[in-house]
């Protein structure tokens, strides 16, 4: 059966060159951020200046494609002026659509860009459609990313109660808490996804090689320790290996990305009418790797000629690029939680 | 200055929960928030249950909260929302903002509400807007610092109470996983209620022994317990108006005491923080307050 509507292809463009390559390649959408903490990937050596902005949403543009803005931490009161120019920036800049979080400037944007699109982001936490409509009635919002929390089901039943466009994450790192409501990196490291965008950021990130083995630290905090021949993952803090009653395991997360390939035609079933892909943060190989995958199999899926089936290439292209090269259906899949 | 009583984030044995409150309506706190935050299969106490506590501590003087929970899944989560909501006595802290639509939109908005810490309202534009909506009392998130939370207070139009998280082990983070059953190789649907057995939590410490985090069902806090006791003249001197404490699995009466004595003057900072130590599961932190990584304990001069 074909959805009425086509799910569309939403792919991260951490530079320019992974702009290019995603559009290349069939993303429907790119979403990028310009480089400061106004975004959720505030990492050095990537991002967008005004510059590099308006030649990639000339070079989408051009190929009838989409760019959308993230903007999702939230503004305080001394820096609130560098998040309201930025949305004045990307305005000016013929952005297709901002994905916001906070409320404050969902408002500012209605008000002073009233005809420019808002998507609600990931790191708004809305999980329920009582939270989504919130958005929708107070600033008309037209989409909003769901927190990687919810099951199938779940997600089906907000679809069914809301008019705004649903978008999911479909592949990439997989955050195992909320988004928008995990502090631990602030507990680590004093920089949040919410208030700095980044998450176990690099510059408090130590390897060292020990006779215990590769120890990974984040603030002088263990994360990890991995012996020969064990491949040292990054530090990202929800994924270290730690002890709980004695037993020293992922407490928390293994380092895994997410991957939804195989529920593609319920997604389109269910009615989600976007698909992203995470990492901002990731290569423009891993994009350009992802993107003609995702457009192979959304293609497939939308030509109705034979009944979807994920082909194994497909997997075994996307476990290539995965963390820790393996994936999990994350909350999608009721025993993982 | 105000002592609040924040929700109980723990799941206790129902008698031992009904007894904790019991003493609660003699402590001297002036607040006390309500009702399960954290996990919709915790059923030792229902809602009515809570509403039983919150007119026995209505009684006893004090005023009641009803707490909204702060991840809502499921269409069955969203009934038991609209039956705090619309409870029609007491007030309700959201702390998600289904419970926001739910108190300001339809026909008849609830006037009078509080903004919870996990609504991330970091800035004056977003918390303006909320008081116009009918927040009266705004919960300010762990994670703001001393000059964080002044700065938007000085940048708000309006007058409104604020209050901070100012004794307990931190709630960082919030999951659709439940740690304490993958602890113990279960799903969440399936968790045997695991929870009871830890009244603080379950310590996890890293590779070279450290505390670092505790785990709270799918609630991740931090294993350091965040306390102001040793910055209270600087708390008062930026006129907060609520302080809010955590419970915890013992001693949550003593160190209510020890913030009354303080705040009165009976105790100075330095003596404060020491005579805590001995009440505490863990180790102290202010490291937020001062603008640092939550973890760091720094001494006030």
């Amino acid at each position: 059966m074909t959805p009425p509507h086509p799910i569309e292809l939403v792919c991260p463009a951490g530079s320019l060159p992974a702009l290019k390559t995603a559009i290349d390649n069939g993303a429907d959408c790119v979403y990028l951020g310009f480089k400061d903490a106004t975004n959720a990937r505030n990492f050095t050596g990537l991002n967008f200046d005004d510059k590099s902005m308006a030649e990639g949403v000339r070079y989408a543009h051009d190929r009838g494609r989409k760019v959308l803005l993230a903007l999702n931490t939230y503004p305080q009161t001394d820096n609130w002026p560098s998040w309201t120019r930025a949305i004045d920036r990307a305005a000016d800049c013929g952005i297709d659509a901002l994905i916001l979080a906070d409320p404050g400037l969902m408002a500012y944007a209605r008000k002073t860009h009233p005809r420019l699109r808002l998507h609600l982001s990931v790191q708004g936490s809305a999980t329920s459609y009582d939270a989504i409509n919130f958005y929708y009635e107070r600033f008309g919002i037209s989409r909003a990313v769901l927190p990687r929390v919810l099951s199938l089901a779940q997600v089906e039943h907000v679809i069914a109660n809301t008019p705004v466009e649903i978008e999911v994450f479909g592949f990439g790192g997989l955050c195992v808490m909320v988004e928008g409501r995990c502090a631990l990196s602030a507990y680590a490291t004093g920089e949040s996804p919410n208030c700095n965008g980044a998450c176990s950021p690099g510059k408090h990130v130590r390897w060292e090689q020990t006779p215990k083995g590769m120890e990974t630290r984040l603030n002088g905090i263990l994360i990890d320790r991995f012996a020969d021949g064990e491949r040292a993952g990054y530090p990202t803090l929800c994924k270290g290996r730690f002890d709980v009653n004695g037993e020293t395991y992922y407490a928390i997360e293994e380092p895994t990305s997410l991957n939804t390939l195989e529920l593609l035609p319920e997604l389109a079933r269910v009615g989600v009418r976007a698909i992203k892909i995470e990492g901002r943060q990731r290569s423009p190989a891993y994009v350009t790797q992802v993107t003609k995958v995702w457009r192979a199999a959304i293609d497939r899926l939308q030509a109705d000629t034979a009944p979807f089936r994920v082909e194994a290439a497909w997997m075994a292209e996307l476990n290539k690029v995965s963390e820790g090269q393996s994936h999990t259906l994350g909350a999608y899949y009721r025993p993982w939680k | 200055m105000k002592l609040a009583l924040g929700p109980l984030l723990y799941y206790w044995p129902r008698q031992a929960t009904l007894a904790f409150y019991a003493d609660m309506a003699d402590a001297p706190v002036d607040i006390v928030y309500l009702g399960e935050t954290v996990c919709s299969r915790r059923h030792e106490l229902r809602l009515s249950d809570w509403l039983e506590v919150a007119d026995i501590l209505a009684a006893a003087g004090k005023e009641v909260v009803l707490s909204s929970q702060v991840l809502v899944e499921s269409e069955s989560d969203l009934k038991t929302l609209r039956r705090i909501v619309t409870n029609g006595h007491f007030r309700v802290e959201a702390n998600d903002m289904g419970a926001v639509r739910l108190l300001t939109g339809g026909d008849a908005p609830v006037a009078d509400w509080i903004a919870g810490p996990t609504l991330n309202i970091f800035n004056p534009a977003t918390l303006g807007m909320f008081a116009e909506l009918g927040a009266s009392r705004w919960v300010a998130p762990p994670e703001m610092s001393r000059q964080q939370i002044a700065e938007l207070r000085g940048g708000l139009g309006q007058p409104m109470e604020v209050e901070v998280f100012a004794h307990g082990r931190l709630p960082l983070a919030f999951s659709a996983r439940c740690f304490t059953a993958r602890h113990y190789n279960l799903q969440k649907d399936t968790c045997e209620f695991r929870c009871l057995q830890f009244a603080d939590g379950i310590p996890l410490k890293t590779r070279e022994g450290e505390p670092f985090l505790t785990l709270n069902g799918i609630q991740t806090q931090s294993a350091h317990v965040h306390t102001l006791l040793g910055d209270l003249p600087a708390v008062q001197a930026d006129g907060l108006d609520i302080l809010r404490i955590s419970p915890q699995g013992e001693h949550t009466a003593e160190v209510i005491d020890l913030f009354r004595q303080a705040l009165a003057g009976q105790l100075q900072p330095a003596e404060a923080l020491r005579n805590a130590r001995p009440l505490l599961p863990e180790a102290p932190c202010n490291g937020f307050w001062h603008g640092r990584p939550g973890v760091e304990q720094l001494v006030t001069a």
